[in-house]
């Protein structure tokens, strides 16, 4: 107990000892420096005379993009379209390549820990890379189009969805696995009626909810090339046209809120 | 098939799996939905074969530049990229956190009334909906290019993300420890530092090393379009055909995140 004495010999309480308040000083002062550190170089990156502006420009912008162009609205339906298949067939695709990895990385189903560790990588590396970079290889290498974004969207999820699923995985019950076992079911067997029912609604609840940011990540994709509504609003931007971008931005929030709900809905009957 | 049927059925040896779905009208129609959303989805992308074939020898030559990646040729514009993403996400981290706490504070139902409660919670939902690059675009335009932008950009969407699920957090709170503190005559200040604020305070580090994990990952797209990072870089080597460049941008991006990752779990076991 960080307790001291006064010099009448009365204890006194304090919550820290001497050393830990100091260290926890010490600890923030760091803290501290390094943010004004980082504040430093950023500052020094920037061109203030462009952020002092930054208001008129904000109000310029938004009188340039009221009101919206709304005739707009009748071009975007084909790429709204393109938008939501990238998002659903690219899940689609990625929960397929995810759920084997998934089994692979689990450490109560995997065949071998070198083949974990193999899997974990796969998980790992797919997750730290942006949908945005995927797209931007896979254009120069598949060329621009929707197929591009498809496949984005599908290396992406592999990442996300085996990792929570390998993580549903390892917390399932080991008393239904072991009774499938004991019957002498094969390992196939095992893994069909013993860890299959009681992954099946993380599962379900991880696809809808990946589908759901899969909408969103899906709705940029077209600014390097891959397809979607974000072509148009690539066009748009550089052709300044704001008030159609205002169109497309009204379009892409309408189309999250829906997608939001709808995986909302679909988890909340799962769970 | 009642629970009582389906026991007899077992009992003569036919047994079946329980469907995911128990209705089957809804089982048969989502199954017949996919099928038609299917084909219909598969007719409508097209895909130009010939430009694939083309491209296949990018892909070789792709995969050949992750066997050998290139970190010297390019090391300053790099390092420079690395640097200002690196700085990017802790001051987007921090100014996020420290704005996303009120936000928070004020998204939670059961200690806001309904005016603010209702501003909070659509600042939550406007900087939730759009992707980090789409309001990037916006503030290059107000800002200027450069990485000031891009920490406005981070810190705005970790508004979003800290404040909703801090107020979920505070809605689910032990009211009790509230009541105990209130009941001792606290303000509302008092009631906040002693009450609120112990309950809350380990799964906010933890997420706030979370998000710190995602503002780099982020950082590293938003320069695609002038908001400053490693992004540019990657970008400008990409379209250069630079791939071995590329492969030792994406390799260090990849083995940062892991580093972030792995100190984030740490951290958060200690808190919690």
């Amino acid at each position: 107990m960080p307790v001291s004495t006064t010099p009448q010999g009365q204890p006194v309480w304090r919550r820290r000892t001497t050393r830990a308040q100091w260290l926890q000083y010490l600890a923030w002062l760091a803290g501290v420096s390094l943010f004004l550190l980082c504040w430093k170089l950023i500052s020094d990156n920037t061109m203030w005379v462009f952020v002092e502006d930054a208001g008129r420009q904000g109000a310029d912008l938004i009188s340039r993009m009221t009101p919206p162009k709304w005739g707009y609205a009748n071009v975007l339906w084909k790429p709204m379209w393109d938008t939501i298949n990238i998002a659903t067939l690219g899940t689609a695709l990625g929960i397929m390549m995810a759920f084997p990895v998934a089994f692979l990385a689990a450490r109560n189903t995997t065949p071998h820990p070198l083949v974990r560790s193999l899997a974990l990588m796969v998980i790992v590396s797919s997750r730290s890379i942006n949908s945005l970079i995927w797209a931007m290889l896979l254009v120069t290498i598949l060329g621009p189009g929707v197929l591009a974004g498809i496949i984005a969207i599908a290396l992406r999820s592999i990442g996300f969805v085996g990792k929570l699923l390998y993580e549903a995985i390892e917390e399932i019950h080991p008393t239904p696995v072991e009774a499938i076992s004991a019957t002498g079911a094969s390992r196939l067997q095992v893994m069909n009626y013993g860890v299959l029912p009681q992954v099946m609604p993380a599962f379900a609840g991880i696809s809808v909810y990946r589908w759901d940011i899969n909408i969103r990540e899906s709705t940029v994709l077209g600014l390097v090339g891959a397809g979607g509504i974000g072509l148009q609003l690539n066009a748009s931007i550089n052709s300044l046209a704001w008030d159609q971008v205002s169109v497309i931005f009204i379009m892409i929030f309408a189309t999250v809120l829906v997608s939001e709900w709808i995986s909302a809905r679909v988890r909340h009957a799962i769970i | 098939m009642s629970e009582h049927a389906r026991q007899q059925a077992a009992q003569r040896g036919q047994w079946r799996r329980l469907p995911l779905i128990e209705s089957p009208r809804l089982r048969w129609g989502l199954a017949i939905g996919a099928v038609v959303y299917l084909f219909l989805a598969l007719t409508s992308v097209e895909v130009n074969w010939a430009r694939v074939a083309e491209g296949a020898g990018r892909a070789v030559n792709f995969l050949g530049a992750f066997m050998q990646p290139d970190f010297v040729s390019r090391y300053d514009d790099i390092v420079a990229g690395l640097l200002e993403s690196l700085t990017m996400t802790l001051t987007s981290t921090v100014l996020g956190v420290l704005l996303a706490i009120p936000v928070g504070l004020g998204a939670a139902r059961n200690i806001s009334p309904l005016p603010i409660y209702f501003v909070c919670r659509a600042i939550i939902a406007v900087s939730r909906t759009f992707q980090e690059i789409i309001i990037a675009i916006l503030f290059v335009v107000m800002f200027g290019f450069g990485p000031f932008a891009g920490m406005i950009t981070l810190a705005f969407a970790t508004i979003g993300f800290m404040a909703k699920l801090l107020a979920e957090d505070i809605e689910d709170l032990d009211w009790r420890q509230v009541e105990a503190v209130r009941a001792t005559g606290a303000s509302w200040w008092q009631t906040m530092n002693h009450a609120v604020q112990p309950q809350v305070m380990p799964r906010l580090i933890g997420l706030s090393m979370y998000r710190l994990d995602i503002n780099f990952r982020e950082s590293s797209v938003i320069g695609i379009v002038g908001a400053g990072g490693i992004g540019a870089t990657l970008n400008t080597s990409l379209s250069r055909y630079e791939y071995d460049t590329s492969a030792a941008i994406l390799l260090i991006i990849i083995a940062i995140v892991l580093l972030c990752e792995y100190s984030s779990s740490h951290v958060r076991r200690w808190t919690q």
